[in-house]
C-alpha cells in the first residue's frame, strides 16, 4: 500500500531534480515542510496568484518544472487569463495544484467552491487534467505528472483512500475499480468513496455494476468511456462539478465522436451547493452514496420499463 | 464620544468577542483575524455607519464591505449585537439549514456582498461609490480590508481608478494585524512603508490604534470627503482579546473542544488563562 503522502512525493522528486521548483500563493498545506528542504527552490510570492503564475512561465522558459499551488478556485479562475496565455500558448511544464475543489471546500461558500475548474482547464489545449480519487492515487499519479513534459492542473485531494488502488498509472487511463455489466458508473475525484458506498446497495438489487475511477479527464481514457456504452445499458457519471464541461460533458463528446449513443446519466451539480461540514453538505446535495444508489436505480427501472 | 459611550462600545465588543469564540468549535473559523477586527468593526457599526437593521434596502445608507471575508464571526457577531440578525441565529454556524458560514454572504441582513476571494471588494466599493455619486447622493462606502489582501494586484488597479475618480465617498480601513494565513506580513511580501504606498497613488493615510475607540474617532473624522478617497491603517493584534492565541501565526483558524471554547472565554473576561490542546491549523 501507498504510505507516502503528495509531499514526500514532490520532496522527492525536488531532490532528485534540480529544475523542480515550488511555489505557492501563501497555501502550504500541502507542502508546509518543503521551505526547509528546498531553500531558493521553494517560493511564496504571497497571496498574488496571477503573478505567482505568470513568473511560474518565466521559470519554465529557463528549463525549470514549477509545481505551483493555490485554492483550485482563485488558480483556475483568478490567474485563468495567465494560465491560458502564459502556459497554455507556450506549452510549457508547468504543473498547476488547486486545493479544496469540489466539495472539498465544505463551509467556506461559493467564493472557494471550484466547480468550473475542469471546464475551464480542460480547455485549454495540450493541458492535462488529473483527478485523484483520493491521497494513495494522487500519490501514485504524481511521478508520471511531474515526469510529463506538458502543463497539467492536478485537483488536489489528499482524503483515504476507500479502495484499494492499481499501483499501475498511465495519462489518459482509467482504473476499474469493480466489473459489472447492467451499469457503468464514471467517477472522477473523492466521489469514488460515495459511489464504493453505493455499490453494495445496488448489487442488492440485483444490478451488475461496474465502478472505474476516471483518474485524467484530459486525455481521457476514451476507451473506458466506450466500453461502458457499449457493454452496458446505463452509463452513470458521478462528479463534484457542474454539469456543464466536466466528466458529463466530456462523455457526451466521446460518444458524439465515435457515433455511439447510451443512456447517460448525469450526476453532477448545477449551481453552487449548500456550504457546510463535507457530510451533511454530501446529504444536503444529493451525493451520500444511497442517495447516488437511488438515483441509479430509477434511472436503471426508467430505462428498463 | 462620552467615556459613558465607550464603555457600551467596549461592553459590545466583548459581546462580539464571545460570539466569536463560540464559532471555533464543531468546524471551527477564522478566529484571529475575526478577532483583530472586532473593535473596528463594532465601531463603525455604532459610530460612523448611517445603517440600520430597517434600512438594509435604502439606497441611501452607508455601505460597509467585508473584503476580507473569512473574518465574517466578527461582522456575525456585530450584526446579531446592532439588531441586524437575531444572536440565536448564530449557533447555526456551519448548519446546512442557514447561510452562517466561514465567509459572508447575502442572506444574513446587512451583509452587503459575499467575500472570500480576496481583492474584489475594493472594486465594487467603487462601483456602488461612483452611483452614489452619479445619482447626487451624499451616503459613503467603507471597504474593510486584510493587510494580506494588499498582496492582491487588484487592489492596487482599484486604488488608481478610484483617485482618478475623485472618490471622496469611499473609505478603506486595513485591519494591520500583521499576519496573513500563517505567515507575518512582513517576512513574506513586505508591506511596510505603508502610508507612502496609499499616499503615492493619491489617497491620504491615516494612523489609527483598531481597539482604541477614541483613536478610531480621530481617524475617522479625518476622512471628510475633500475629493480624494481615504485610507485608514488600523493597527491591531491578532487574536486581540485571548492571551492564549494573540499574534500567533499557527491560530488563524481553529477549531476547538467545547471545553477550550469554555476556558478561552474566561480568558476573555479575564476570569481564567486558557489550556489548549487542539492542534494549531495551518490551512487555506
Amino acid at each position: 500500500m501507498e504510505t507516502r503522502t503528495y509531499e514526500d512525493v514532490l520532496r522527492e522528486a525536488a531532490l532528485a531534480d534540480e529544475n523542480i521548483v515550488v511555489m505557492t500563493a501563501e497555501n502550504r498545506v500541502a507542502i508546509r515542510n518543503l521551505p526547509g528542504v528546498l531553500g531558493s527552490r521553494f517560493i511564496d510570492v504571497g497571496i498574488a496568484e496571477q503573478t505567482m503564475v505568470g513568473a511560474a512561465a518565466g521559470l519554465a522558459l529557463r528549463g525549470r518544472k514549477p509545481v505551483v499551488h493555490a485554492l483550485a478556485t482563485f488558480l483556475t479562475m483568478r490567474a485563468f487569463e495567465f494560465i491560458r496565455t502564459d502556459v497554455g500558448i507556450g506549452n510549457l511544464p508547468v504543473k498547476l495544484v488547486g486545493g479544496v475543489a469540489g466539495f472539498l471546500s465544505d463551509g467556506n461558500g461559493p467564493t472557494h467552491q471550484a466547480l468550473e475548474d475542469i471546464s475551464l482547464m480542460r480547455g485549454i489545449p495540450h493541458m492535462q487534467v488529473f483527478s485523484p480519487a483520493d491521497g494513495e492515487d494522487m500519490v501514485i499519479g504524481l511521478p508520471s505528472i511531474l515526469a510529463s513534459a506538458s502543463p497539467c492542473y492536478i485537483r488536489y485531494n489528499a482524503l483515504p483512500a476507500p479502495v484499494r488502488h492499481s499501483p499501475e498509472f498511465r495519462p489518459g487511463k482509467a482504473e476499474v475499480a469493480a466489473e459489472g455489466s447492467d451499469v457503468a458508473i464514471l467517477v472522477h475525484g473523492f466521489l469514488l468513496r460515495e459511489v464504493m458506498r453505493a455499490l453494495p446497495l445496488l448489487r442488492e438489487q440485483g444490478l451488475s455494476v461496474r465502478v472505474v475511477n476516471m483518474r485524467m479527464l484530459q486525455p481521457v481514457d476514451q476507451e473506458e468511456i466506450l466500453r461502458g456504452a457499449r457493454e452496458t445499458r446505463l452509463l452513470v457519471t458521478v462528479e463534484d462539478h457542474f454539469l456543464t464541461g466536466g466528466l458529463a460533458t466530456i462523455v457526451a463528446e466521446v460518444l458524439d465522436r465515435a457515433r455511439t449513443r447510451a443512456h447517460h446519466l448525469p450526476i453532477a451539480l448545477d449551481g453552487w451547493f449548500t456550504p457546510g461540514l463535507l457530510d451533511p453538505v454530501l446529504a444536503a446535495e444529493g451525493f451520500t452514496g444511497p442517495q447516488i444508489a437511488e438515483k441509479i436505480l430509477n434511472a436503471f427501472q426508467d430505462n428498463k420499463g | 464620544m462620552d467615556q459613558k459611550r465607550i464603555e457600551e462600545l467596549q461592553q459590545t465588543a466583548l459581546r462580539v468577542r464571545e460570539h466569536i469564540i463560540r464559532m471555533s468549535t464543531d468546524g471551527g473559523c477564522f478566529i484571529g483575524a475575526s478577532l483583530s477586527c472586532a473593535d473596528i468593526l463594532v465601531y463603525m457599526y455604532g459610530e460612523v455607519l448611517s445603517a440600520a437593521p430597517s434600512r438594509t434596502a435604502d439606497p441611501e445608507r452607508d455601505y460597509l464591505f467585508l473584503s476580507k471575508g473569512h473574518d465574517v464571526p466578527a461582522l456575525y457577531g456585530t450584526l446579531a449585537e446592532f439588531g441586524f440578525i437575531d444572536r440565536s441565529r448564530l449557533s447555526n454556524h456551519l448548519k446546512t439549514h442557514d447561510a452562517i458560514y466561514w465567509h459572508p454572504n447575502r442572506r444574513v441582513p446587512g451583509v452587503e456582498f459575499h467575500s472570500g476571494s480576496l481583492g474584489h471588494l475594493i472594486s465594487v466599493g467603487i462601483g456602488v461609490a461612483l452611483d452614489i455619486k452619479m445619482r447626487g447622493e451624499s451616503n459613503r462606502v467603507y471597504v474593510v480590508m486584510g493587510d494580506g489582501e494588499l498582496n492582491e494586484g487588484s487592489v492596487w488597479e482599484a486604488l488608481l481608478v478610484a483617485h482618478a475618480r475623485n472618490l471622496d465617498n469611499l473609505v478603506a480601513v486595513i485591519d494591520r494585524n500583521q499576519f496573513q494565513a500563517n505567515v507575518r506580513t512582513e517576512e513574506l511580501s513586505m508591506l511596510d512603508p505603508l502610508e507612502p504606498k496609499f499616499e503615492a497613488f493619491g489617497w491620504p493615510a491615516v494612523r489609527a490604534d483598531g481597539h482604541d475607540f477614541r483613536s478610531l474617532e480621530s481617524a475617522f473624522a479625518r476622512t471628510s470627503p475633500d475629493g480624494r478617497p481615504h485610507v485608514i491603517i488600523a493597527d491591531t493584534v491578532r487574536g486581540k482579546g485571548l492571551p492564549s492565541i494573540e499574534a500567533r501565526a499557527d491560530r488563524w483558524f481553529v477549531n476547538f473542544s467545547h471545553d477550550e471554547v469554555a476556558m478561552l472565554i474566561e480568558e476573555l473576561h479575564g476570569t481564567g488563562k486558557a489550556a489548549l490542546v487542539s492542534e494549531t491549523l495551518m490551512v487555506r
